[in-house]
């Protein structure tokens, strides 16, 4: 077995690092305190967006309904909460339960998640719709205050992106409820067994991926300190790319938080590397798909070399 | 011996489990207790797995009663099963894997406590195995799970393991890791422990047993200490009596040219019967599926297919459940009827019609949905399915699993009127009854094939005894 089969995290870190190399090969200006937090602003939220994304992945489901969630949050973010903070903490409180409560309706009825989400990216974009018809809103001073803090030697993108990718790590890889989770994903019946019960252990996942979905929808109001409803659409694809991307599998239970946090910065370092590329914004979103793909080759290729060996 | 210690861990009476009309186990009465290492053997559908999972809290009885020394429930109870077919998780570290079933182990550190008793109880019980704690699963052999799984059955966990149920602990472990397992065993019910052995190896259970019951149609017949059985005897014990009916079924017939035979080892002529036999889940199924892929293109269908395959799992490979009886039927024959790529329906129909007159399927109209039949007449509508194509090869998957008796009989009846039209049948059941009246009989065990039987040696005895491994264990 191959070192690269064995730490998947390797490919990851290496095409975030050959890109990142590419980049300031271009653009030597943006290997700067400045540059770095400008080219990777707007990560922190496609990075909580991933994780959110991750959380329901490892239980072998998908969320196709992250995106709209996201903006929802982002709606309440730039109202409720900036308005009447005690409303908009609940709010968001009970979207997270509402998550929950999806995951355990979605075992129960033994509903096909794909399904059940898709119906309620509608619902929750709706929601937005409802709450903000045009865009506007305004993000609460003390969010605004913490995006855009600048500590010192490392900017906030990056200090941001190392400390979710370590808690993370810590609550799914390390805790024993974490193990538990990733076992519902690589063989549920064997857990059941144990005598665990499957309905709150899917609540969970599905109650985790809602908590970092509100968190990341507050991220980006932070950073664009107003909001819209269709803010964050294209969230839903980028989590599911960024997940795979660092290493994480469809099926299986087979997932990394850093490494999903690190699929995030390389998403958001592909749209700048195109834009310092001067290519038109039309092909953009194709070239960033020839990425994808080039890197999940890669990624194919060395793990069919592993199991062969 | 305390009094609370040599009370029986786990007592069964008259205990029973019904699925709908299928008794599966039918009023059984056991007790198990510090130091017995009981031997369960039974052939296919004797009730083993109801048994175990009885035993192990998986499933409640329809009616008698089961108790248990200390607590109410299994896991109170310390009775741990180690099943047949791998049920780790594969993503997971081996120690990971202890974590799942050991919940005492908890807050931050819990890593090191399970790395050490996962490798204390691999030390004892396998020495020398070689397996890293904080190797993921699914980077191991299989051996190497299946060691990991009786480990973890055998570990502490927080309680102790009072009984474990093993259940073929030993198929895919080789002769010296079996040895060691079956040692330890010995020492675990000479400590007071008590162990369930469920294995195919007869070697095994006469090496390791103290007692030995016999399951047969879901009722014990026979208990004795180990001592008590010969080999042959343990055989009778487990077959049947009666099989002059089927024998009769049996006609004589002209036999063609051999138009199958496998690298393995199979081989059929054409117009002939041949059951592929054995304990279920020892390759049969892989062996008929390999068959037919073989003789099958995924490119090009063909206007006339060499074999066709009828499925036993209904729901997973057999019908299109929304579609109606008709199209159900129809499938296999479409491009035979076709004309310039598009459905001849008046063709379909008729085909429909004719197999629902010659096979009996119950319905008043082939229009309704395939749901509307009963599993038997669902299963009909397969063989339609497969006779209907002009394949001269049918390969047949188990395919009277839950089919009523006078659905059997039809079915059985046409098998042998479309043999004599020169239909080549390969036919894996787990039920001796169909077996015997084939004209020849392969009998696997561990994917391999273990014995060829045909004519007047086509017996249950000889199935059996060619089923289950009759060397002694050394």
């Amino acid at each position: 077995m191959t070192a690269l089969a064995r730490y998947r995290i390797i490919l990851p870190v290496v095409s975030l690092a050959v890109l990142l190399a590419a980049t300031f090969y271009m653009q030597p200006r943006a290997m700067s305190y400045f540059g770095l937090n400008l080219l990777f602003n707007l990560a922190v939220p496609i990075a909580l967006a991933t994780i959110a994304q991750m959380m329901v992945i490892m239980v072998n489901d998908i969320d196709l309904s992250l995106g709209t969630f996201v903006s929802l949050v982002a709606c309440i973010t730039a109202t409720f909460l900036h308005d009447t903070p005690l409303l908009g903490a609940a709010m968001l409180l009970a979207l997270i339960l509402s998550y929950a409560a999806l995951g355990a309706l979605i075992h129960t009825l033994e509903l096909p998640a794909i399904v059940v989400t898709l119906g309620m990216s509608f619902v929750w974009g709706g929601l937005a719709l409802f709450i903000l018809p045009s865009p506007g809103g305004t993000s609460p001073v003390w969010l605004r205050t913490l995006m855009t803090v600048k500590p010192p030697f490392v900017p906030m993108a990056v200090v941001a992106s190392v400390i979710i990718a370590a808690v993370t790590h810590l609550l799914v890889i390390r805790s024993g409820i974490g193990t538990v989770l990733r076992g519902v994903g690589g063989n549920a019946r064997s857990v059941a067994r144990a005598g665990w019960p499957l309905v709150r252990l899917k609540a969970l996942a599905y109650g985790l991926c809602g908590l970092f979905g509100v968190l990341a929808g507050m991220a980006l109001v932070g950073l664009t300190t107003s909001a819209d409803a269709n803010i964050a659409l294209r969230y839903t694809l980028l989590s599911i790319a960024g997940v795979i991307l660092g290493g994480g599998e469809f099926i299986g239970g087979k997932v990394s938080p850093t490494g999903a946090v690190i699929g995030a910065l390389t998403l958001t370092l592909a749209a700048s590397f195109l834009s310092f590329m001067r290519l038109s914004p039309d092909w953009q979103i194709g070239a960033q798909g020839a990425i994808l793909i080039l890197v999940l080759t890669a990624r194919l290729i060395f793990s069919r070399k592993g199991s062969v060996a | 011996m305390s009094e609370q210690a040599s009370a029986a861990i786990v007592t069964l009476t008259q205990a029973a489990k019904h699925f709908g009309p299928v008794r599966a186990l039918d009023g059984v009465s056991l007790s198990v207790a510090p130091g017995d290492c009981i031997g369960l053997v039974g052939h296919n559908g004797a009730g083993k797995s109801t048994l175990v999972n009885l035993v192990n809290g998986s499933l409640a009885p329809s009616s008698g009663e089961i108790r248990f020394a200390t607590g109410s429930t299994a896991h109170a109870a310390g009775v741990r099963s180690v099943f047949q077919e791998l049920s780790l998780c594969p993503n997971l570290t081996v120690a990971e894997n202890l974590r799942i079933s050991h919940r005492a182990l908890k807050g931050p550190g819990w890593r090191r406590p399970a790395r050490a008793e996962i490798r204390q109880s691999l030390d004892a019980i396998f020495p020398g195995h070689g397996i890293d704690p904080d190797a993921e699963v699914d980077t191991l052999s299989i051996a190497q799970r299946q060691m990991v799984e009786i480990a973890i059955g055998f570990a502490p966990r927080g309680t102790a393991a009072r009984l474990v149920i093993l259940d073929e602990p030993t198929s895919s472990l080789d002769a010296g890791i079996a040895d060691q397992l079956l040692e330890h065993v010995r020492q675990f019910c000479a400590a007071g422990g008590a162990v369930v052995f469920i294995s195919h190896m007869l070697g095994e259970i006469f090496d390791v047993a103290t007692r030995i019951v016999v399951l047969k149609d879901g009722k014990i017949v026979a208990e004795r200490p180990a001592g008590g059985f010969t080999r042959q005897g343990l055989v009778d014990a487990m077959g049947h009596v009666a099989t002059e009916a089927a024998e009769a079924a049996r006609t004589a017939r002209e036999l063609g040219a051999e138009v199958v035979r496998t690298e393995q080892g199979l081989s059929a002529r054409a117009g002939e019967v041949v059951g592929l036999s054995g304990l279920a889940g020892h390759g049969q199924a892989a062996a008929l599926a390999r068959l037919y892929l073989s003789h099958s293109s995924s490119w090009r269908a063909g206007k006339t297919p060499r074999a066709v395959f009828v499925a036993g799992d209904r729901p997973r490979d057999g019908i299109l459940p929304l579609w109606s009886i008709l199209r159900n039927i129809s499938v296999s024959v479409l491009r035979q009827g076709a004309r310039w790529g598009l459905v001849d329906r008046a063709a379909e129909a008729e085909t429909a019609a004719t197999w629902k007159k010659r096979i009996g399927i119950r319905t008043e109209n082939v229009e309704n949905p395939v749901l509307s039949l009963s599993g038997g007449n669902q299963q009909k509508v397969l063989f339609a399915r497969a006779l209907a194509s002009p394949a001269r090869i049918v390969i047949m998957d188990d395919p009277m699993r839950g089919v009523d008796v006078g659905t059997k009989q039809d079915v059985y009846a046409m098998i042998q009127a479309e043999a004599a039209r020169g239909r080549t049948f390969l036919w894996y059941s787990t039920e001796t009854e169909e077996i015997i009246q084939c004209d020849r009989v392969f009998v696997f065990r561990d994917g391999a094939i273990s014995a060829e039987l045909t004519g007047a040696d086509i017996t249950e005895e000889k199935i059996l005894q060619a089923s289950f491994e009759m060397q002694e264990v050394s």
